[in-house]
């Protein structure tokens, strides 16, 4: 369509070779024409269109071409999928929220057993104890103190509110533990225990040893079968001797809501 | 020569603003396109045979441009304007083809 009207006759080639090429050549080569320039500027129309309608169509290729019912359709499907995947971020937030307060608990849980754990090995002898406490030192020199002195030493110090006690850094004393005359010295849970005897217990100090030295308390006592009790105030005392525990023969756990009566 | 560089820096610039299109021109551009592309090669077509011309260029551009614009919207208001687009297309590539073929055979002899 361009250029129905022969106007402009190119010169022939110098070389007798096909004039097409070389006009193709001719208009190849750098330099400023009328036509040149106007060529330029459509081509740079044509390729500025092109380029701009390829981008829009890459942005919204999709939707561009669609007609009304089809839109709808889409959009139709776009607003099922929306709410399924809202469903399913409401599923997955409660199973979140059900894992970490589930979580919560086992960590509380855990934190609980722990400290309950530490307290019964405490009470039990079976984990080492540090705190303020007292030491009692008991001299015999005559072999007068007996096992049911010591006894009532451990008895007094119990009263005294003594968390844990031990005898000569060897034998922790705990609730099943039994105090008998032995040879040379006094037995412990079967341990001979020669004197003197030191007891070491934690408790409140000033309570412990207040409860040794009233009158008429061990200290009293003590003295007069012919022993010698020192009672030294320590802000930090470590029993480390361990209660090994036996498994109960014949007590079990009673079921918490059975009755008192059988 | 600077045609071609002219070819370059409209794509380019396309490239780098990368402007929406007007929503008025959206059904008119790709049309314009191809209308514009048969222009092209017809002018080059007259290249080859020695008888280009840049204002029966300028004009049969701007003219087929304008001719696809027309038929489109026409085509629009008929409600057929998918159709004629359509047809607008395949006569466009024809004619782009004999060109294409024409230029050819001036180059090649075949």
């Amino acid at each position: 369509m361009a250029a129905t009207t022969p106007q402009k006759k190119p010169a022939k080639g110098p070389k007798p070779r096909n004039p097409a090429w070389h006009r193709l050549s001719r208009a190849f080569r750098l330099y400023v024409s009328r036509a040149q320039i106007a060529g330029a500027a459509l081509l740079a129309v044509l390729g500025f269109a092109a380029t701009i309608q390829v981008q829009a169509l890459r942005t919204d290729d999709e939707f561009a071409s669609a007609n009304k019912p089809q839109l709808i359709q889409m959009l139709d499907g776009l607003q099922q999928r929306t709410r399924r995947l809202e469903a399913e971020i409401g599923e997955l937030e409660q199973a979140k929220s059900d894992l970490v307060s589930g979580a919560d608990r086992t960590r509380t849980a855990v934190e609980q057993a722990q400290s309950r754990a530490e307290t019964l090995g405490i009470l039990a002898g079976t984990l080492p104890a540090g705190g303020p406490g007292i030491r009692l030192t008991i001299s015999d020199t005559q072999s007068a103190v007996t096992a049911s002195l010591v006894l009532n030493t451990i008895e007094e110090l119990r009263d005294a509110g003594a968390e844990s006690i031990e005898v000569n850094d060897r034998v922790r004393v705990v609730a099943g533990s039994y105090v008998l005359d032995g040879q040379g010295g006094i037995l412990v849970d079967g341990t001979l225990i020669p004197p003197p005897y030191t007891i070491d217990a934690i408790g409140e100090t000033r309570t412990l040893a207040t409860a040794m030295r009233i009158p008429g308390g061990v200290v009293d006592e003590v003295s007069q079968k012919g022993g010698l009790v020192a009672v030294l105030e320590r802000p930090s005392i470590q029993i480390d001797s361990l209660h090994r525990p036996a498994a109960p023969r014949y007590a079990r756990p009673a079921p918490e809501n059975s009755g008192t009566d059988n | 020569m600077i045609a071609t560089i002219g070819l370059f820096v409209g794509v380019i610039v396309g490239l780098l603003l990368q402007p929406s299109v007007p929503l008025w021109l959206q059904p008119y551009l790709p049309i314009a396109v191809v209308a514009a592309l048969d222009a092209v090669f017809g002018g080059l077509r007259a290249l080859v045979d020695g008888i280009f011309d840049d204002r029966v260029f300028v004009v049969s551009f701007i003219g087929n441009v304008l001719v696809a614009a027309v038929i489109v919207y026409l085509g629009d208001q008929l409600g057929v304007g998918a159709q004629l687009s359509t047809g607008v297309v395949v006569v466009l590539g024809i004619r782009i083809f004999s060109n294409m073929a024409a230029i050819r055979r001036r180059l090649f002899k075949a």
